[in-house]
């Protein structure tokens, strides 16, 4: 089946409301769990940014880069969860506002 | 024969190395026998040179060996001995063996004998090499010497926080002057290419045309340096205060040899002096300036150290003003006289002083002529000799410098009144002193009387303060002269009859009008009295100058200005951490917040930069 | 029909986002999570990138996911913390992310514009995207494989329990 023809915008404009929902998500909760949740909203909506260029140009590049986001996000998830696995077992919280040995 | 040369300079100095060495281990009498023997042994060393030169008048040289050789400068330390070196040799040597002799006595109770003469020792060693260098740099070592000596001297007994104040104050004011000569040495070499003297004035007579820029440079930063060791005007200030250092001390180093370095100085680079004109008249206006200031200052004082220490500049000052209007013999023959006086003077000071509980205050004493007769005898030929009158040794040479500056084109006239103005002055001064110490009642009784290592050396300084003026130098050749000078009869009897007038003056005022009690301590009673007391109140001068300037720079630098420039940038970096550490909050969501922010600041401006 | 089927689905991601992450139970945003990723693999599709909805359907939707459902199972947060996560969900808390979004998505809206231009409506095989994989994009997949390798060890080591070193990480 051959694509749609959308106006490139409107792709790009629910891809935005993607990454802003992320990023608010981001901001908004404090469990370690849900941060990462929208950290994959975020890379999501990335990867759909590219689809949609490589739709408009009809080129094979858009999804190879939605490959490369798909690496990130999963490298990501592997080392995220297991940080959500220690910070659990060493804090008894996943509240990230309670977890600032950062700033030491 | 180079051997007995080298041992001239050489054997004081090993006795000065032993008695450095070993001071501590060796009794007093070997102490003496080492310090005043070497000594000794030079001055006959000397004396043969003397009567070999004196025999047939030939200029010896010897170079003993290279001392440095640098590309196309090299330096030997090598002599050169002729009628002027003779002289000064044989001066140094001789009362300077007197003043050793007399020396055993005076320093025999003090703790430190052994490093007296070290340091005594030394100072010899090192005037003989001055003297006797060939090159000028070797003549420099010499005079950096006595300057060291000198600094080490007076500051003697350095338990007393003045007495190193004093020695510091006489170390500091003589570099000044060394300092230019330093600059002068330079000058002459990048100008000539050598500093071996004969040569030097060869090639000076044969590149330097009369008055040039050059000749006047040198010689003017020669001059700084004369005047810095012969403590003339500007530079005169450390040498009263110098008379902190036991008083054989001030005898030999600051009244007999080593002031007179500066007017060595000039008489052996006369050849330059004469290319120089201008440095020539100033010579002998520095002179004159100079004797009539110490000479104002004296009449006042109440240390009987400090009447000999003022003295001193100012007779130096009559040699700076024979050498200025060219009588460069009469100068050295006044060195010569100068140094068998006021040698005479300073030990009968120091004998006096001895006997009476280190007492100087000249109004503290009184009645010192029949109570130490031989003092007292030291003290009338000294005077009398200081004072010119007619028959003793000062009043050859001094007459000399008179009548010579009278003769000196265009200025003379003034130089010679400035001059007897001084000899009045000096002659007031020098029998006050004998006057108010050796007349009257006796204020302080003396407890001894000199022993014979004291009385001795006086005695024959004596002699040589009465007969020295027959003594005629061997310095035909070596310095340029035309016998006596010529002058009108008048000048002469007036020459001479001045310093009877002071004479005159000072019995009347001090015998037939004795004083009823002695003056304030800290001057006199009049402002006049007050400025002269602390002559002319130069040093207040130089304090308000130089060292309260230099002191509050110090000051100011030491509380490290430019550290606070790097305190201020390490403060600045310390808050701008503090700042950025408190950014640091360890709060991800606090992060992820200023992230935003900063991503939406930098999209906006893409939007504004973005057509 | 099919676009406005495209712009359904698009409303469903994002609203599914947005529930997704407001949720206070973790395995409940989770579900809506999923949704949200099989709503953009629909997108995907209709784009014309079979090969990338397969993909994101396969390992974001599938693989990643279970490694949330997992983790959430070992973690066992239960009633306490959803409890805990309503209180942390308060109204004020909302302003400054909201404002910030709103922002950020004004701003977005203002790049992107009203260019005009539309989406080819061909598809790309995955054909296509393996020759460019493998062709010009080699240097990429050998980086993607490295980080997925740094990722493996990372993330095991990160997991692993210290027992003998309590307190540090």
């Amino acid at each position: 089946m051959d694509g749609l023809l959308i106006p490139l915008e409107h792709v790009l404009l629910v891809a935005g409301i993607l990454f802003a929902c992320g990023l608010g998500g981001l901001m908004l909760r404090r469990n370690l769990l849900f941060m990462l949740m929208s950290l994959e909203v975020m890379l999501n909506s990335a990867a759909l940014a590219f689809i949609a260029a490589g739709a408009r140009w009809q080129e094979a590049d858009g999804q190879v880069m939605f490959l490369l986001v798909l690496t990130v996000a999963a490298a990501e998830v592997a080392v995220g969860l297991g940080l959500v696995l220690q910070i659990q077992r060493r804090y008894r919280t996943l509240d990230m506002d309670a977890v600032t040995r950062l700033q030491e | 024969m180079n051997l007995a040369l080298a041992a001239i300079p050489g054997l004081p100095m090993l006795s000065a190395t032993l008695l450095i060495l070993f001071g501590r281990q060796i009794p007093r009498s070997l102490g003496a026998v080492l310090g005043a023997g070497s000594v000794g042994l030079s001055a006959v060393l000397v004396a043969g040179q003397l009567l070999a030169y004196l025999d047939t008048p030939t200029v010896v040289t010897a170079t003993l060996w290279t001392w440095m050789s640098v590309a196309d400068f090299s330096a030997a330390i090598a002599f050169h001995i002729d009628g002027l070196t003779v002289v000064m040799m044989s001066v140094i040597t001789g009362v300077g063996f007197l003043i050793h002799v007399y020396s055993v006595e005076f320093m025999w109770e003090d703790e430190s004998f052994s490093r007296y003469f070290a340091y005594m020792n030394l100072f010899v060693g090192s005037m003989l090499l001055l003297v006797m260098a060939d090159n000028l740099l070797l003549l420099f070592l010499g005079w950096e010497g006595v300057g060291m000596c000198s600094y080490l001297l007076v500051g003697f007994w350095y338990k007393n926080p003045a007495n190193g104040a004093a020695a510091r104050k006489a170390f500091v004011v003589t570099r000044v002057g060394d300092a230019l000569m330093a600059l002068g040495l330079f000058v002459l070499f990048t100008d000539l290419g050598t500093l071996d003297i004969q040569p030097l004035l060869l090639a000076a007579n044969l590149n330097w045309e009369v008055g040039g820029t050059v000749p006047v440079l040198a010689t003017a930063l020669l001059l700084g340096g004369a005047v810095g060791k012969s403590a003339q005007l500007p530079l005169h200030t450390w040498l009263p205060d110098a008379m902190a250092g036991p008083t054989p001390v001030s005898a030999l180093i600051h009244a007999a040899t080593m002031v007179t370095a500066g007017v060595y100085l000039v008489a052996r680079l006369h050849g330059l002096f004469l290319l120089a004109p201008a440095t020539l008249t100033a010579v002998a206006w520095v002179g004159l300036a100079t004797l009539l200031l110490a000479a104002s200052a004296a009449l006042v004082q109440q240390d009987i150290k400090r009447i000999l220490a003022y003295s001193t500049i100012s007779q130096i000052g009559y040699m700076f003003l024979a050498l200025g209007v060219g009588a460069f013999s009469f100068g050295i023959f006044h060195l010569m006289t100068h140094a068998f006086f006021k040698a005479l003077l300073f030990l009968g000071a120091g004998a006096v002083s001895h006997c009476l509980h280190h007492e100087l205050n000249i109004f503290r004493m009184g009645g010192l002529r029949t109570r130490l007769p031989v003092v007292f005898l030291s003290f009338l030929i000294g005077s009398a000799a200081l004072a010119a009158l007619p028959f003793t040794a000062g009043f050859y040479s001094k007459d000399g410098i008179l009548l010579s500056a009278f003769t000196a084109p265009g200025i003379g006239p003034w130089l010679w009144a400035g001059g007897l103005l001084g000899a009045l002055l000096t002659s007031i001064y020098s029998f006050r002193l004998l006057f108010v110490a050796f007349f009257g009642e006796a204020q302080t009784e003396p407890d001894r009387k000199p022993g014979l290592p004291m009385a001795i050396p006086l005695l024959i300084l004596c002699a040589l303060s009465l007969l020295g003026g027959l003594i005629s130098q061997p310095l035909d050749g070596v310095l340029p002269d035309a016998g006596h000078p010529q002058v009108p009869h008048l000048i002469e009897w007036i020459s001479i009859g001045v310093p009877l007038l002071g004479v005159a003056y000072a019995y009347y005022a001090y015998i037939v009008r004795r004083p009823s009690s002695s003056p304030a301590e800290a001057g006199g009673d009049s402002p006049v009295e007050g400025f002269l007391f602390a002559g002319w109140r130069v040093d207040a001068l130089y304090n308000l100058l130089l060292v309260t300037p230099y002191r509050t720079l110090a000051r100011w630098c030491q509380g490290e200005p430019i550290d606070h420039f790097y305190n201020g940038v390490v403060s600045l970096n310390r808050l701008c951490h503090r700042g950025l550490a408190a950014l640091q909050t360890g709060e991800l969501r606090w992060y992820a917040t200023t992230f935003v922010i900063g991503l939406i600041a930098v999209v906006a401006i893409v939007l504004r930069s973005a057509p | 029909m099919t676009v406005l089927l495209f712009y359904l689905t698009a409303a469903l991601a994002v609203f599914a986002t947005v529930v997704a992450l407001t949720r206070a139970n973790a395995a409940h945003a989770l579900i809506y999570l999923i949704l949200s990723l099989l709503a953009v693999a629909v997108m995907f599709f209709m784009l014309g990138a079979p090969f990338a909805a397969a993909l994101e359907v396969l390992i974001y939707a599938g693989a990643i996911m279970v490694l949330f459902v997992f983790v959430i199972m070992m973690l066992n947060l239960g009633d306490a913390g959803e409890e805990q996560e309503r209180g942390w969900l308060d109204a004020r808390l909302w302003i400054v992310p909201g404002l910030l979004t709103t922002v950020l998505l004004v701003e977005m809206l203002l790049v992107f514009g009203e260019s005009g231009v539309t989406t080819s409506g061909h598809s790309v095989s995955p054909k296509e995207v393996g020759i460019s994989l493998y062709g010009p994009y080699v240097l990429a997949v050998e980086l993607a494989s490295m980080l997925l390798m740094a990722a493996l060890v990372g993330a095991y080591h990160v997991a692993r329990r210290f027992i003998d070193r309590p307190g540090d990480i």
